[in-house]
């Protein structure tokens, strides 16, 4: 990892009422890094994600953007931020009342000024990136199969090329085959841009695809963090029980008798 | 009894709370509506949505109600042997009264609904963080459409409205209470005077505001997947319609 990280996370807490979601979270993310964090569901992976871009609104510490801190940042310098960021969402939150092109073209046309006309001929391409036909580019999303909703969304967080991309549950809901797809998407798109990329999942044939590096989160802080060759003998109990799916060992799941 | 008072203490600061983040919520739409960039395309298409689509339904209701109102006025006045005033208190009630609250409850039905559930939808399905995140301002490209169409669209409607709740009064006038054409219609232009006309009007601009500003507030703020999308409606419509009958009053003893 590069000595100045991309993104440098240190001490972050955020609570919802009396639940402690984030318990000081530390973590750096090197430029041109692929960051995988993995954790069960409801550990605050997403949390974590929301606060870095500003969308949930941290309890205390610090979360710097090459260098500089974004934790109480006005308006207009978050929206500036957000010109390095391109973001998947889980269940892929593309614009009903847009067609598929002008989705991909949002950012390009809302976010950067570019002209309408270029902007399409711009998320043309980005969609030919991600396997999807001109055809395509007219179609409502509600018209595309779950597949083909993430391929858009995929397209959409590269289409302006942004510093950082940050992958959330990327193939949730998908068959293997196609969620091998999109693993493989995320894979070539990163390393054409050359962006930073910050993944959460808890689907393992994603985190050994897509990673250089993993960190794992448990009760809201970080208990493991390495690379990726090393998650198979990390000597972590949590870590072993995750990557191997079992019921058995330190995490317990509270399910109550029927 | 002391439970009583705490239950009473803690409805109070709930209501207190909900109506301080309601303040802000517009406090900050407002501030965006006066900041650049703006969104011409997509007030003009707010609009067509809550002004040309509203038109039935106001039109018909209008109607409808200059009818009534003839019809009822004729039944009051005939026992006072005062029915030349009818054409007068078709023209001020429906001017003053009934065309902007009677216009605005039924837009708030439709478009409050309609606004509520479409953003409350998107922040279920995260489209409103999708927004932040392709570096376009959420309050900018959602609220500040839909509050300056609101504002604008309502009065328009509200005096199409009254035109077509005068004509219901003359159709009963004429055809039912056996009016001439020509004197109702002398009598409805005698009696009305510009003022009556701009409070409706102003009373209109307000109410508008108020219906986007409830189905944006309740949409934006809606949790909890399907459920939550509901439940914004139903509040979106239930305070604007209360709204609009407070603010009626309040206005009504100003501008009077």
């Amino acid at each position: 990892m590069s000595k100045s990280p991309k993104i440098a996370i240190s001490g972050l807490k955020k609570s919802f009422g009396r639940k402690v979601v984030l318990d000081g979270i530390d973590l750096d993310i090197g430029e041109h890094e692929n960051l995988v964090v993995i954790g069960g569901s409801g550990t605050g992976k997403s949390v974590l994600v929301k606060c870095v871009l500003g969308l949930l609104e941290a309890d205390s510490g610090s979360v710097k953007i090459d260098g500089r801190e974004a934790i109480g940042m006005g308006t207009r310098e978050r929206e500036a931020l957000m010109q390095k960021f391109g973001m998947l969402f889980q269940g892929a939150a593309l614009f009903d009342s847009l067609s598929v092109w002008e989705n991909v073209a949002f950012g390009l046309i809302q976010g950067r000024g570019i002209e309408r006309r270029r902007a399409k001929e711009i998320a043309l391409e980005k969609l030919g990136a991600v396997g999807l036909g001109p055809e395509v580019g007219a179609l409502a999303p509600s018209e595309l199969s779950g597949g083909m909703q993430k391929r858009v969304a995929l397209a959409r967080a590269i289409a302006a090329e942004p510093e950082i991309v940050i992958f959330d549950e990327p193939t949730t809901g998908l068959d293997p085959i196609m969620a091998d797809v999109i693993n493989n998407l995320i894979v070539q798109c990163v390393h054409d841009l050359g962006a930073t990329a910050v993944s959460i999942t808890h689907d393992m044939a994603s985190v050994r695809k897509i990673a250089d590096r993993i960190a794992m989160i448990y009760k809201g802080r970080i208990i493991w963090c390495g690379a990726k060759d090393e998650i198979d003998r990390s000597g972590n109990p949590y870590v072993d029980q995750f990557i191997h799916g079992r019921a058995e060992g330190p995490i317990k799941m509270e399910v109550r008798a029927l | 009894m002391l439970d009583f008072l705490a239950r009473v203490g803690r409805v109070s600061i709930a209501f207190l709370a909900a109506a301080g983040r309601l303040a802000l919520f517009a406090l900050n739409a407002l501030s965006h509506c006066l900041r650049p960039p703006f969104y011409p395309r997509l007030i003009a298409r707010q609009l067509i949505d809550i002004g040309y689509y509203s038109l039935p339904v106001v039109g018909l209701t209008a109607l409808f109600t200059g009818m009534v109102l003839a019809l009822q006025s004729n039944t009051g006045l005939g026992r006072l042997n005062a029915q030349s005033a009818i054409a007068l208190i078709v023209v001020l009630s429906v001017t003053r009264e009934l065309g902007p609250v009677i216009a605005s409850l039924m837009v708030a039905g439709r478009i409050g609904a309609a606004m509520a559930a479409e953003i409350g939808t998107m922040r279920v399905t995260d489209q409103i963080d999708a927004l932040s995140t392709l570096a376009t301002n959420p309050f900018k490209y959602l609220i500040v459409p839909r509050l300056v169409a609101g504002t604008i669209a309502v009065p328009a409607l509200v005096f199409v409205a009254d035109i077509i709740g005068v004509f219901g009064g003359f159709l009963v006038g004429t055809y039912k209470l056996g009016f001439n054409p020509a004197s109702y219609l002398f009598q409805t232009a005698d009696y009305l005077h510009a003022d009556d006309v701009i409070s409706g009007l102003i009373k209109a601009a307000v109410f508008g505001f108020i219906i986007a500003l409830m189905g944006c507030y309740h949409g934006y703020h809606s949790r909890g997947g399907a459920e939550g999308v509901g439940a914004a409606t139903t509040y979106s419509v239930v305070s604007a319609s209360i709204l609009i009958l407070l603010f009626d009053s309040a206005l009504t003893s100003v501008l009077f």
